[in-house]
């Protein structure tokens, strides 16, 4: 039995590793979040506003991504970027590469995340009374004028539950990565464990989850500020 | 071990037979009757659509495969005879996860979403911890904090290695199924709160002038009318936790994509197993959709 002692040591040694882990593990959620939410904004737009074959073509997109499980999504995303990749270098007459790993997942959750941002978006900006866009269409208002004085503020407080939602999907969906090789936290935790003689998967990866659990508490106290403020002025909700 | 066995392959053989059934009764309505394209059933589908949609999907999915592995390499889908049965094995692997983990899952989620409205005070905070824990955490680390975790302490205990709990001890299906049923506790406990809240006071009171006992009240008020409140969620829920069972194979359970990531390393063909495997979630969230629709509209919605 090691005992407390080693215990420590074991986790002192490896505090570097575990705590770039979850650096990367913030990364990965942070940029996937963003693309992911540039995505979906543009998404709802072509959902809304689009012809009719860019509809189809997102309602595609939308129904697969969101009806296949992400781990599934992420390891068929990240051999077809790669290898399109390598195909685009190979016209180009390079040798191909090895993929960045942090990049490929950011890329991947994003394209996933895009999805299911699309979805929330376009229904949020579907619960704005129309007459407040007409009413801003009326006073000539230009589309860009429009959305940045009318659509985005009425719809934020519609969206924001399920952006925040969204949030805490990815960084729990960030833990994924691990299947196409990237270090993040969990798959840190769990080399870490692995490398003692005596094996402590309980320690390191109760250590992971209480990181994972940090992460979560906080944004939650973050959105609901977020949403608090949004809100102003609005009438409470009941219940 | 033989028994549990049984029961679980009538449970799956259960579900399994009434889908099946339901498709040939469409079947053959649809033969005696072609004209009529919307069946006016409980599984209100359009079945020849609905078969040209599938049909579509897969030369979608193999053309797109085929097109990005382009010149360089063709498709190959050999191996697909092959592994035929183990992949039938994994996609029962996968329904069981769902089946059990829903079912025992809520099952649990109604006491914990029971105890957060009516208290007593440190049950509900034990209660409210369990949802905040699961919900905050991944579910991978759930399952591998139970697998390599749980599981490494197994070993010290002499006399477990030569007992009959062994063979559960360190097969990562019983983790797995573990881990998915908590996760699905946790989330949907969380959402029993909020219905059990949702039900109007006055109708609790009524049932309380009736003279009715509490456990009455809770059988034949409460909890029916929660789970009203509660069922369009669930759909969406059990569709989240198919989406979940994947994670299965990371604590080597050879379910559907179990098999794939099998398939995938025997043959080093990347996208045709995935691609594969992909079609048969796409049909299975679209049946569980038109199963959930169904449900639905068996429970009136008046208000």
């Amino acid at each position: 039995m090691g005992g407390a002692n080693s215990s420590v040591e074991l986790l002192w040694a490896w505090s570097g590793p575990l705590g770039w882990g979850a650096l990367s593990t913030i990364g990965i959620a942070v940029l996937a979040y963003a693309f992911g939410l540039l995505g979906g904004l543009a998404g709802a737009m072509g959902k809304l506003y689009g012809n009719n074959s860019l509809k189809t073509a997102l309602g595609w997109y939308t129904t697969i991504v969101r009806s296949l499980p992400e781990l599934l999504l992420i390891i068929v995303l990240y051999y077809l970027v790669s290898d399109l990749i390598n195909q685009a270098l190979a016209v180009f007459g390079r040798p191909p590469i090895r993929i960045n790993g942090f990049l490929a997942a950011v890329v991947v959750l994003g394209f996933v995340q895009g999805a299911y941002h699309t979805e929330v978006i376009r229904g949020a900006i579907q619960a704005i009374p129309i007459g407040q866009v007409e009413a801003a269409t009326a006073f000539g208002m230009s589309p860009w004028l429009r959305f940045r004085r009318v659509i985005l503020p009425a719809m934020l407080p519609n969206a924001l539950p399920g952006l925040g939602n969204l949030w805490l999907n990815v960084t729990k969906d960030s833990s994924l990565v691990f299947v196409v090789g990237y270090s993040e936290l969990i798959s840190t935790a769990k080399q870490a464990a692995g490398s003692a003689t005596t094996k402590h998967y309980f320690l390191f990866f109760s250590l992971a989850a209480a990181v994972y659990l940090l992460i979560s508490l906080f944004s939650m106290w973050g959105f609901s500020k977020i949403e608090k403020r949004v809100r102003f002025g609005q009438p409470k909700e009941q219940s | 071990m033989p028994v549990l066995g049984l029961v679980w392959t009538l449970l799956v053989g259960l579900v399994v037979a009434a889908v099946s059934g339901k498709i040939f009764v469409e079947l053959y309505a649809w033969a005696k009757n072609p004209e009529q394209l919307e069946f006016s059933s409980q599984l209100n589908m359009n079945w020849p659509r609905f078969i040209f949609a599938v049909a579509f999907t897969m030369v979608f999915f193999i053309a797109a495969a085929n097109g990005i592995l382009g010149a360089s390499r063709s498709a190959d889908w050999s191996w697909f005879a092959n592994y035929f049965t183990q992949l039938v094995h994994g996609l029962y692997l996968t329904i069981l996860l769902l089946v059990i983990s829903v079912f025992f899952g809520f099952l649990m989620a109604v006491p914990i979403g029971l105890v957060q409205v009516t208290g007593p005070r440190p049950l509900a905070w034990l209660a409210k911890g369990f949802c905040t824990i699961i919900r905050g955490t991944p579910l991978l680390v759930q399952l591998w904090l139970l697998y390599y975790g749980l599981g490494s302490f197994f070993p010290q205990f002499p006399g477990l290695r030569d007992s009959f709990l062994w063979p559960v001890l360190i097969d990562g299906f019983y983790y797995a199924i573990l881990a998915l049923t908590l996760s699905f506790a946790g989330y949907e406990g969380e959402i029993m709160r909020g219905a059990f809240l949702g039900v109007p006071k006055g109708e609790l009171e009524a049932a309380r002038a009736f003279g009715m006992s509490p456990f009455t009240m809770l059988r034949r008020v409460w909890l029916p009318r929660a789970f009203r409140i509660v069922l369009p969620t669930l759909g969406g829920e059990v569709i989240a936790q198919l989406k979940s069972t994947p994670l299965a194979s990371t604590v080597t359970v050879l379910d559907l994509y179990g098999v794939a990531g099998k398939i995938k390393s025997n043959t080093l063909r990347t996208y045709e197993p995935l691609i594969m495997v992909a079609i048969v979630y796409f049909i299975l969230v679209f049946f569980l959709n038109r199963i959930i629709h169904a449900v639905e509209r068996q429970v009136p919605q008046r208000r």
